[in-house]
């Protein structure tokens, strides 16, 4: 018997013990805010609900690493009294709130060393900062305003609220709002002009996340509006040789001694639509006769005409090479290499129309010839398809009926033979 | 004009004496016009050996023309395909002309092999004549599916993934016959070189041994005659002869082929409804599969017969089971002469009839279902 209790013993107690430790363990590391908070929070929008999905907490991260205090005690006014309790910021308080990690590449490089540390920095130059923290405007957007708060995502996942594509939605719940933007003086259709606009139909139709965002022209973090001598740097870091062909156009000095916006001046701000081929000319449709007139003592509508008629003749060299080519295309006969060099008269559509912005028309005329001589060489294999097409069926006709008369020929000498 | 007709008759008779005198052509004429061919009405089911005849000496003419400008390879074929059909002058209807002759050769073996099969004509003498015949409408598939990989186009290449994968499914040889045939574990460019190999060297080689070997049985056999006129003494029978009588048809018929032909190269270059070969996109081994991979038509049959097999039957792979099964059949259909051989001079194996029959029924069915259920 007392063998049968030493092997018990023996047996046992180290299991007994080590249970304990693990729940000991396990209850210590219980973090007792969610545990509360969920207990009476029934809000499926309440933190406790949503911080689970959050991209802190998957990093490990705690309520108490934003809010302080000891997660370990149960009482929650124990909590508020313990040591480093922060609470609930305020709007003013948040971007420092925020900034206690973000702004400390130490702490950062432990857990994202890709994501910079300068955000706060940036948002103090930038006009909201300027605004909340510099005359305590508590209506403008700070970190949790764009990024949301307790299911912040990575801006790479596309429920992200500061994803690429839903960008343009989360700055217009406060820009495209007349009543909450009242009293600003800028415009609320900044959102309705995007969408139509190519660089929205890029992003929001294609979901094309090369194209721009509303952050990608006016900044995130350091968000200020692109003043008028920034335009055209702004819309040259992505259509950079547009921006060195206007650059080194009389446009430039003349824009610059007037203070008129250059890109903008032609092509809006936010409603930039596709460019057509009656802006550049002397109709009265034409862009160029907004600021120019035949009796200016410019050489201007002139040169308007000259790159219209160049654009024009490209363009239509294109159409009836693309209309041959179909025809050739629908009567079966082989096109591809046809249709691949009609890309190189594309491409050189848009190299001229590139050129234009030099508003030098000898410059377009010169871009725009290699482009009509390619289509023209393509109207001219088209119409040599279309040509062996007949040739085809002609041939044809002649061969049957050749093979036809022998046949014929022969069918009777059978007979004679058989007589 | 009468002293010009008399001028050109002397010299073709002399171009003629000229000729004999060195390859006694006489004797040859002498020997085929004393051959003759049975005139019945079953007639016409003669002249589709000859079809079958002119349609590959198109495809070797074709063929040769295409071989001038083909390259064989994974970079190379695709292109030099596209080169042949859009910048080589009639190089677009060398490809549809080779292209509607192949199926057409096809169509008139099995036509020629099954007239023979119901009209008993396989029977003693003429056994080795049917067995050479099946081996060579064999081959004339093996042609079939080793042509259809050479353009490297997406369609030809996933189907002859399908294809030489269920070589693999043989049971001890299978994965050996299936790397053989596709140089490798995969369909790549050493593919290519193999089936370009077994196209333009290997099968030609074989086949002309064995349709020298078959013509060289019916002339010396002769045509088979209706089974009738072995047990039925009323029957008047009647003969034409070979030379020039049997000849001139048959040549008619060779230029109808030929008018067919054009007008279907000219107005169908692509092909035609199941029949096509347009030369589409280059193949990708890393694309998706086409959502619909078909073999030519003639093997349709045997596709869609081991599409419907269950997974397993019995204890045997479905597949394999599939392969098993059309083996025996094709071993049976084989030896049908042998199988026929037993029964008196004049009367037929209905067993065998019903089972010719049957393959018919089966190949059509199972062809038209293969293209329904797709």
């Amino acid at each position: 018997m007392k063998l049968f209790y030493d092997k018990i013993k023996r047996f046992f107690v180290p299991f007994a013990a080590t249970l304990m430790i693990c729940f000991v363990y396990g209850y210590a590391q219980a973090d007792n805010c969610l545990e509360c908070h969920s207990g009476w929070e029934d809000d499926e929008r309440a933190p406790s609900a949503l911080f689970p999905t959050d991209v802190h907490s998957q990093a490990g991260l705690g309520c108490s690493d934003c809010h302080g205090g000891n997660p370990d005690l149960e009482d929650m006014d124990d909590v508020r009294r313990s040591k480093g309790y922060r609470g609930i910021p305020g709007p003013k308080e948040i971007p420092a709130f925020c900034a206690t990690c973000h702004s400390d590449p130490n702490y950062m490089i432990k857990h994202n060393p890709a994501l910079a540390t300068d955000q706060f920095d940036k948002y103090k130059t930038s006009v909201h900062g300027q605004q909340l923290l510099g005359k305590g405007d508590i209506k403008v957007a700070n970190c949790v305003s764009c990024h949301s708060v307790h299911d912040i995502a990575s801006p790479q996942m596309p429920t992200s609220t500061v994803n690429a594509l839903n960008i343009p939605k989360t700055c217009s719940k406060c820009h495209s709002d007349a009543a909450y933007m009242a009293g600003y003086g800028i415009p609320t259709d900044q959102f309705d002009d995007y969408v139509k606009s190519v660089h929205g139909h890029a992003l929001l139709d294609k979901k094309d996340l090369g194209a721009p965002a509303c952050n990608d022209c006016h900044g995130n973090h350091g968000a200020t509006p692109p003043g008028i001598t920034s335009i055209s740097a702004v819309c040259g870091m992505c259509h950079t040789l547009i921006s060195d062909e206007f650059a080194k156009s009389p446009h430039k000095k003349a824009f610059d001694e007037m203070g008129y916006p250059e890109c903008e001046g032609c092509h809006s701000n936010h409603l930039v639509l596709e460019p057509q081929l009656y802006w550049v000319g002397i109709t009265d449709s034409s862009l160029c006769v907004n600021c120019h007139s035949a009796d200016d003592g410019t050489i201007a509508l002139a040169t308007a005409d000259k790159m219209h008629n160049s654009l024009q003749a490209l363009y239509n060299a294109y159409d009836s090479a693309e209309t041959k080519t179909d025809d050739a295309d629908t009567r079966g006969m082989m096109v591809t290499d046809q249709r691949f060099t009609l890309k190189e008269v594309s491409q050189a559509i848009i190299k001229t129309r590139t050129v234009i912005h030099s508003f030098n028309a000898d410059e377009v005329e010169k871009t725009a010839a290699p482009g009509i001589q390619t289509a023209d060489k393509v109207y001219q294999a088209a119409v040599a398809k279309i040509d062996e097409y007949y040739f085809r069926r002609y041939g044809l006709g002649i061969a049957t009926l050749i093979i036809t008369l022998l046949a014929v020929m022969l069918y009777f000498k059978i007979r004679s033979i058989e007589k | 004009m009468e002293n010009q007709n008399t001028n050109s008759s002397t010299f073709m008779t002399r171009l003629y004496s000229w000729v004999d005198e060195r390859l006694k052509i006489n004797t040859l004429v002498e020997y085929m016009s004393k051959k003759a061919v049975p005139r019945h009405s079953h007639s016409i089911w003669y002249f589709f050996g000859g079809m079958t005849l002119f349609f590959f000496i198109v495809q070797v003419l074709t063929g040769i023309l295409l071989l001038l400008y083909y390259r064989p390879g994974a970079d190379s074929a695709y292109e030099s395909v596209k080169f042949i059909v859009s910048e080589v002058t009639f190089g677009w209807l060398i490809r549809s002309i080779h292209s509607w002759s192949a199926n057409l050769m096809i169509l008139a073996a099995f036509i020629h092999m099954f007239s023979v099969f119901f009209t008993h004509a396989y029977r003693r003498p003429r056994e080795m004549t049917w067995i050479s015949g099946v081996l060579l409408l064999g081959l004339a598939m093996a042609f079939g599916f080793s042509g259809y990989l050479l353009p490297w186009n997406e369609l030809s290449f996933f189907a002859t993934r399908v294809g030489t994968g269920m070589a693999g499914a043989l049971p001890f040889v299978g994965d050996f016959l299936m790397e053989v045939m596709r140089g490798g574990e995969n369909v790549t460019g050493a593919t290519i070189g193999r089936f370009f190999g077994f196209h333009v060297a290997v099968l030609p080689g074989i086949f002309t041994v064995l349709i020298a070997l078959h013509l060289f049985f019916i002339q010396r056999q002769g045509m088979s005659e209706p089974l009738e006129w072995a047990t039925d003494t009323k029957i008047t029978k009647k003969y034409m002869p070979f030379f020039p009588n049997f000849i001139l048809r048959e040549t008619l018929v060779w230029l109808v082929l030929l008018n067919i032909l054009a007008v279907l190269a000219v107005f169908f270059p692509d092909g035609i409804g199941a029949v096509h070969w347009p030369l589409g996109e280059k193949a990708d081994p890393f694309a998706p599969p086409p959502p619909v991979i078909r073999p030519e038509w003639y093997f349709m049959f045997a596709f869609q017969s081991l599409k419907l097999i269950p997974a397993h039957v019995l204890f045997i792979e479905g597949e394999l089971f599939g392969i098993i099964i059309l083996s025996i059949a094709g071993l049976a259909w084989l030896v049908a002469p042998f199988l026929a051989s037993r029964k008196p001079e004049g009367q037929v194996s209905h067993k065998l009839v019903v089972f010719g029959w049957a393959v018919v029924i089966f190949i059509v069915v199972m062809t038209i279902l293969g293209y329904i259920l797709e």
